[in-house]
């Protein structure tokens, strides 16, 4: 019970899963920013300076909120939400781009590139090249781009370049496959920040490591609110950077509940999904081996869910660990199941989800009235459902 | 010996250079590979290097990416990719076929099944682009029990150490990315592939292939002059896809523009 966690090894290893398994060209940028990182992880001016930003630019700590009315309705466990959606720029997005943003700067590169899916990440990532006189060059799916024509729009009047991407799916992956190929022909001047706990090392462990904020203070405020530790946590999963940030800090503590919910889209057996760790096999896309949706050619195939952010088809290596040793636990809700959370959610406690969120939200409504009333969750609110509105509108056929 | 390693020591011999072109497996049709792997073994090529078409092919540039996309509406795959280098041993059990591409495929078949299969269809070496040393040993491992090279990417950015890491699990050649960048990207700059090649062969006696920005006879002659191959691969394709609606068309385009190199690296 004492023995500590303590993945990725050296060479950013999960078990089987993490590694680098990147082109010869991007090693040693890879090599040079794993060196930056391990110095700056336990350097105390650095670590001032983040803490300061999230403190005073972010808003942190974000409240831990007790659902009051919601638990009621739901008649079971008291559901408590980690308000991420309270950060600037809306989401736990920006926990991780002001962590690479400061490493950029004291590493010296002055242009910084990202992918992004809902457009969550890149609103982040722009903000903070925004804010340090960085450039920026975002890359989105073009479908995406369609979905989410605000988060485009604010990205632009952030001053970054988003460039549509047409290959392939036209979502998140190709998204991340042509910020790689744009990180691998200008390495010298050029910081690619990574959205969520994937790519190669030391990206799962560093964006982690910078989201852990989120895990951290739900603890202390979960101990200081109600004497005790949450029975279980609940995040939804694309990437999983939200999730890995609630779940990293409690890991060791084994009587907390890890439950990871991915996008189910149209439904699992429809084979219209999100759901690598539910219905999906190990591989290795975009550096890294995890669970990953591909065919019995080892080709990628095309995902889907109604959240952008969550429409990927690999997930971060460690998910792929905690679930094969079972430490924590994934499931899946339907596109349809998800509308269900942002509606309760709106309509109980006044507080409009993103869609990716919404997912856990939905999970939530099956998981608390099975448990009893002294009973805890807590739930990441990863984001807020501002960029949603469209999706949802023509979802329900409204003309805005 | 391997075909690899037979064909350098030969080549070394004669005081030439080898040319090595790149195709995508399956592109635009996967009737039109095994001929045109025959075609350009007369045009005078010394090793073919045989793209494994991928879904997500994060180091190439647009040419060999539609390439994929071509290869991959005809449900190309890397089993059907062994079974064209199988159908072109028919005919030809002298020239080396390296297959290139990128790990997931591989990691579907297991590492083992693709081994045993790539033994039986008779490849001469695998390069996987996303596959660096330090992840590799348990795969070339495998490849070398059955006498296939395993050959690995050096970029221009690479150090020492890194070349000493690709010299003791690689064999057959060293493939020098010669720019920073994906294929099919730019403009080489011959001094510093000089400088590099030096720093390479200091350090291996490997042959070294150079390609990425090898666009015509004229700089597969200027390759030649420092390294021990030239690789082509975009300037090939883009004859496929200038030509989809007229192949033979496409394919004597490639031969002329092969031999144009051939000639330029024999004068």
């Amino acid at each position: 019970m004492t023995e500590h966690y303590t993945m990725p090894d050296a060479r950013g290893h999960f078990g089987p899963y993490g590694g680098t398994f990147v082109a010869e060209t991007l090693i040693p940028p890879i090599q040079e920013l794993n060196a930056a990182y391990q110095r700056y992880l336990s350097d105390p001016e650095f670590l001032a300076e983040m803490d300061a930003d999230l403190q005073h630019y972010v808003g942190r700590p974000s409240p831990l909120y007790h659902a009051e009315r919601w638990s009621r309705e739901l008649g079971g466990a008291q559901i408590y939400l980690k308000r991420e959606d309270l950060n600037h720029t809306g989401s736990h997005k920006i926990n991780n781009t002001i962590g690479q943003a400061l490493l950029a700067k004291r590493m010296g590169k002055t242009r910084i590139i990202a992918e992004t899916g809902a457009g969550q990440h890149g609103v982040a990532t722009a903000t903070v090249a925004a804010r340090m006189g960085l450039e920026c060059v975002v890359y989105m799916g073009a479908i995406d781009v369609a979905r989410q024509s605000l988060n485009v729009y604010r990205m632009k009047l952030l001053g970054a370049t988003v460039v549509p991407v047409e290959s392939g799916s036209k979502t998140l992956k190709d998204a991340l496959n042509e910020a790689l190929r744009d990180w691998v022909t200008n390495v010298d001047n050029t910081f690619y920040i990574i959205g969520t706990v994937a790519g190669p090392h030391p990206y799962p462990a560093m964006v982690r490591d910078f989201q852990a904020i989120i895990g951290r203070e739900s603890k202390q405020q979960c101990l200081e609110m109600t004497g005790r530790l949450p029975d279980a946590l609940v995040a939804c999963v694309g990437g999983g950077s939200n999730a890995i940030g609630l779940f990293y800090p409690f890991i060791d503590d084994s009587a907390v509940k890890l439950i990871g919910v991915e996008a189910a889209g149209d439904g699992i057996a429809t084979g219209r999904h999100s759901a690598p760790l539910s219905a999906g096999r190990p591989g290795v896309l975009h550096g890294n081996r995890t669970y990953l949706m591909a065919d019995d050619d080892g080709e990628i195939i095309e995902t889907h869910s109604i959240s952008a952010g969550l429409d990927y088809p690999g997930v971060g290596p460690e998910h792929a660990w905690l679930k094969d040793t079972g430490r924590a636990e994934y499931v899946s809700i339907t596109d349809d199941e998800a509308l269900g959370g942002f509606h309760a959610l709106t309509r109980m406690e006044g507080i409009i989800p993103a869609l990716e969120s919404s997912h856990a939200m939905a999970y939530t409504m099956k998981l608390a009235p099975r448990m009893r009333k002294d009973e805890i969750i807590i739930i990441n609110l990863s984001g807020r459902g501002d960029k949603d509105m469209q999706t949802m509108a023509k979802r329900e056929g409204i003309e805005l | 010996m391997s075909r690899l390693k037979a064909k350098f020591e030969a080549l070394a011999k004669a005081e030439r250079k080898a040319l090595i072109p790149f195709i995508t497996a399956g592109d635009p049709h996967p009737d039109f590979t095994v001929s045109m792997m025959h075609a350009m073994v007369e045009a005078g090529v010394d090793v073919i290097e045989l793209g494994v078409p991928f879904s997500d092919p994060v180091a190439d540039g647009p040419v060999i990416q539609r390439a994929s996309e071509r290869a991959l509406a005809h449900k190309m795959s890397l089993r059907r990719t062994l079974q064209i280098v199988a159908d072109f041993r028919k005919s030809d059990q002298l020239t080396p076929v390296v297959i290139m591409g990128y790990l997931n495929p591989i990691e579907a078949m297991t590492y083992e099944g693709f081994a045993n299969a790539a033994q039986r269809a008779d490849v001469d070496g695998v390069l996987t682009v996303d596959l660096p040393p330090e992840e590799a040993e348990e795969c070339a491992t495998l490849l070398k029990a059955r006498d296939i090279d395993s050959i690995f990417l050096l970029a221009p950015n690479s150090t020492d150490e890194r070349i000493k890491m690709m010299a003791a699990i690689g064999s057959g050649y060293i493939y020098y990315v010669s720019l920073k960048g994906v294929t099919g990207a730019g403009h080489l700059n011959i001094q510093d592939v000089q400088a590099k090649l030096q720093q390479i062969q200091a350090i291996t006696s490997v042959p070294v292939a150079i390609g990425f920005g090898v666009k015509d006879a004229e700089t597969a002659k200027m390759i030649a002059t420092v390294g021990d191959g030239v690789v082509v691969g975009s300037a090939l394709i883009s004859k496929i896809e200038a030509n989809l609606d007229d192949l033979e068309r496409a394919k004597a385009d490639i031969i002329t523009l092969l031999a144009a190199m051939r000639m330029a690296m024999d004068s």
